[in-house]
């Protein structure tokens, strides 16, 4: 009992790192009918904006200190926060400290711009292009980025950590009435999940209660009718498109404390994606988060010591193997609308 | 301390029957005619004023990194051994036949290959290099599995192979190769450096929980820290195998403390153990109590890129490395000097060992006086040398491993600066890190003592 609730709530953090790119994955397709294969590549732009404002904030000038010595018997270059200087050491420590949750300011505007460039410079052109075209200039376009990042942050992992009041574990099984130990779940996984709940519905609650989002769904169902009604669908078009490279941003901004970045970590997540918004129903958003959820806990049963005994290599599969179920069952996935991509 | 062993006629003609031998059964692509320019008796024999040394690294995939700080080692090594530079680790080295004039009076050049860290990608550049820029000699790495497939190109086309950062046995082991040399340790060293230490400071009663990287490094480190460790009265209660594509283990963390475990021994490298140890570090196991002792975390291997990608949570756990920067003997002390005058940060253990691979190679030329592959073997073999900055090492003969003292280290709680993470806390004396050759955790599947086989001069 104890270990099918730890990984249920493993599978609910994992569910939701899934469900936000799906969620952004399907609001692209949705809109503008491409399929993004750079998507992934927003995820970990998002994970470097975190690490980019680590080091500004971090930026410092150098103190010698003459009773210590560096490496190479030199007196020791310590590093100094020009933040220490600014707003003294505690405060600076304590803005270095929630580095990660302050990036969030920073990566939305940068993530709507950096998904509005692409879409107006790059993606525009393939509209009328195939799918083929499609994937194959975004996939590219998710090379070029990753190199870039390679470039500039070199390809080992870059640490960086959660607000040191979220360090340590919550102790599920006391709460719940069984042993101390038994089910413990990190705090920042709590927050994580958390803030995907929030992300989601506040994207839902856009889409639905607000004019322009009743304008982008309009367009979705018929986008010739509503440009006949005058309404200058591509530009909103547009801006969902910066508004899903945001949320896939964001995914990527509060993942950093769960796994270190690195330069590769959008392909880890960006075809597991894809199988979750084939298996959700291409263009539902709905289907997108429930399948993202649905396939984040299967896997986390999959990797359980106990079905592994039984079934060596599950956890591997387990996606794929869904994935073709739910096609053979449901061709058009489990929420997906009839039309789409069946031309 | 440095030993010649001069050519016999004896060994001579058996490396020309070996040749011979060789040549019946080797690829037609490493003897045609258009290719095999060994018209001295061996392959890729230096024509002109220069030889070619081939440097496979990895220079893109996620050992980039690693692959940067070996080639600028090797750079180094260039450097030095055509008399640039302070000369290094050459005016530490016990062996005094380098001389700062190139390999045999031949000035040294370098070529290099992206391994990409796959061995298909390797085995490619290695052959590039091989084929079309004639090195006489192929080094490098940062990954078993391209070890053991370079390797076993370099033994069939006639190349000696010096490996890089390659720590599972079988490199030396089952897949060991007469044209192949490893300087790093291994598995077993680890495991049998590490044990004592561990016990030590946590107890001969432990409950240990492993998990372990599916494929052969994973397993011949799992099974050389389990069979090290059980041997002390400690208890393995599981050993899961993790996807090397994992990047979240944490539904594999999740389990371990319902098993009743109170230590955790993750046998990841790169990528996989910054991820399994930052999981494990979220997950609050080390502020657990178990069976009425402080919960512990075990990392075997421990590179400083490794410990800077994990950051704070390296702090207090034991691993084991190859080499560290902090060292006090001169010849560490002499590679630290000109690597961090020259790049402006001290070299890690990959950048270590792989300049110590190029000193060997060049130094073992120079004394057998040929850059004859079946010369070169028989130089290093059995050779002891020192001022290298391990102490007194053996490569020994039977396998060509190097045998040497093996660090025990831990994460610091204060490190100075971030290279400066890890902190010696025992050197294991290699008495205690040395095997038969014929070890089970050496044999193959079967449990049969593979053969090193006979060199290969390629022509």
């Amino acid at each position: 009992m104890e270990a099918l609730i730890l990984q249920v709530l493993n599978g609910l953090d994992k569910g939701s790192a899934y469900a936000l790119i799906a969620l952004g994955l399907t609001l692209i397709f949705g809109t503008l009918g491409v399929v993004n294969f750079a998507h992934g590549a927003l995820f970990m732009i998002g994970a470097f904006c975190a690490v980019t404002l680590n080091r500004l904030l971090t930026l410092s000038h150098i103190v010698v200190d003459e009773t210590q010595k560096d490496f190479l018997g030199n007196p020791l270059n310590v590093e100094v926060p020009y933040l220490y200087d600014f707003f003294g050491q505690a405060a600076g420590d304590v803005i270095i400290d929630w580095s990660v949750p302050i990036s969030i300011l920073v990566a939305i505007p940068v993530m709507m711009l950096i998904g509005v460039a692409m879409e107006r410079g790059l993606i525009k052109h393939f509209y009328k292009r195939p799918h083929a075209d499609q994937i194959l200039v975004t996939f590219g376009l998710a090379i070029v980025l990753q190199e870039i990042i390679k470039y500039f942050y070199g390809a080992n992992p870059i640490p960086t950590p959660a607000p040191s009041a979220f360090t340590g574990s919550f102790d599920f099984g006391a709460a719940l009435g069984f042993d101390p130990n038994l089910i413990i779940y990190p705090y920042w996984r709590l927050v994580y999940f958390a803030f995907a709940a929030v992300i989601i519905g506040a994207v839902f609650a856009f889409l639905q209660f607000t004019t322009f989002g009743m304008v982008v769904r309009a367009g979705m169902q018929d986008r010739e009718t509503v440009g006949l009604l005058g309404i200058h669908i591509d530009r909103r078009f547009t801006i969902m498109f910066g508004l899903a490279a945001a949320v896939a941003g964001l995914a990527g901004v509060m993942y950093t404390p769960i796994n270190s970045p690195n330069y590769h970590m959008g392909m880890d997540f960006l075809v597991l994606s894809f199988v979750v918004v084939v298996v959700g129903g291409m263009g539902s958003l709905g289907g997108a988060v429930l399948a993202g959820f649905l396939l984040g806990v299967l896997e986390s049963f999959a990797s359980m010591g106990q079905v592994l005994e039984v079934l060596p290599g599950l956890n591997q599969v387990i996606l794929y193997v869904v994935a073709i179920i739910v096609l053979l069952t449901r061709p058009r996935g489990l929420m997906g609308r009839r039309g789409v991509m069946e031309d | 301390m440095s030993e010649r062993k001069d050519l016999t006629r004896r060994r001579v003609l058996k490396a020309g029957a070996t040749a011979t031998a060789a040549g019946a059964v080797t690829p037609y692509f490493f003897t045609s005619p258009a290719l095999a320019d060994g018209h001295e008796g061996f392959r890729n024999a230096p024509k002109g004023d220069t030889v070619t040394l081939g440097f496979n690294v990895p220079q893109s995939g996620p050992y980039a990194d690693e692959g940067a700080d070996e080639l600028r080692a090797y750079e180094l090594a260039v450097e030095h051994l055509n008399g640039g530079g302070d000369g290094g680790m050459m005016g530490t080295f016990s062996s005094k036949a380098l001389k700062g004039n190139g390999i045999l009076g031949k000035k040294v050049a370098y070529v290099t290959g992206d391994t990409q860290t796959k061995s298909d990608a390797a085995r490619a550049s290695a052959r590039s290099m091989i084929e079309k820029d004639g090195a006489i000699m192929i080094t490098g790495g940062s990954s078993s599995g391209v070890a053991v497939a370079v390797q076993a190109l370099c033994q069939e086309a006639g190349i000696i192979f010096m490996a890089g950062l390659t720590h599972s046995n079988d490199t030396t082991g089952k897949d060991k190769k007469a044209n192949g040399f490893r300087h790093f340790f291994n598995s077993y060293m680890s495991g049998a450096a590490l044990a004592p230490v561990l016990a030590k400071n946590y107890g001969a009663d432990r409950k240990a929980y492993h998990l372990t990287a599916d494929y052969n490094w994973g397993y011949t480190t799992e099974q050389a820290v389990q069979e090290s460790t059980e041997a002390l009265g400690w208890e393995t209660v599981a050993a899961v195998k993790t996807p090397l594509t994992q990047t979240d283990f944490s539904s594999y963390i999740a389990p371990v403390l319902q098993s009743g475990a109170d230590t955790l021994v993750l046998n990841h490298y790169g990528g996989n153990m910054v991820n399994s140890l930052t999981n494990a570090v979220q997950f609050g196991l080390r502020d657990k109590q178990v069976n009425g002792k402080d919960f512990q975390i075990v990392v075997p291997l421990y590179s400083r890129l490794m410990a800077k990608g994990a950051g704070a949570n390296v702090k207090g756990i034991f691993g084991s490395t190859n080499w560290h920067w902090s060292l006090p003997d001169e010849g560490s002390k002499a590679f630290v000097k000109s690597f961090g005058t020259k790049y402006g940060f001290p070299p890690s253990q990959a950048a270590h060992t792989c300049y110590v691979q190029t000193m060997l190679y060049a130094d073992a030329a120079e004394r057998a006086g040929t850059f004859n592959p079946c010369g070169i073997v028989e130089a290093l073999e059995g050779f002891e040398f020192d001022g290298l900055g391990n102490g007194k090492t053996l490569y020994r003969a039977e396998d060509h491993q190097c045998f040497k003292d093996v660090l025990v280290v831990k994460g610091k709680e204060n490190p100075s600066s971030e290279f400066d993470l890890l902190e010696i806390v025992e050197v294991t004396p290699v008495d205690q890190v040395t095997y038969a050759p014929d070890h089970p955790q050496m044999r193959d599947a079967e449990g049969n003592v593979v053969p090193i086989g006979t060199c290969n001069p390629g022509a």
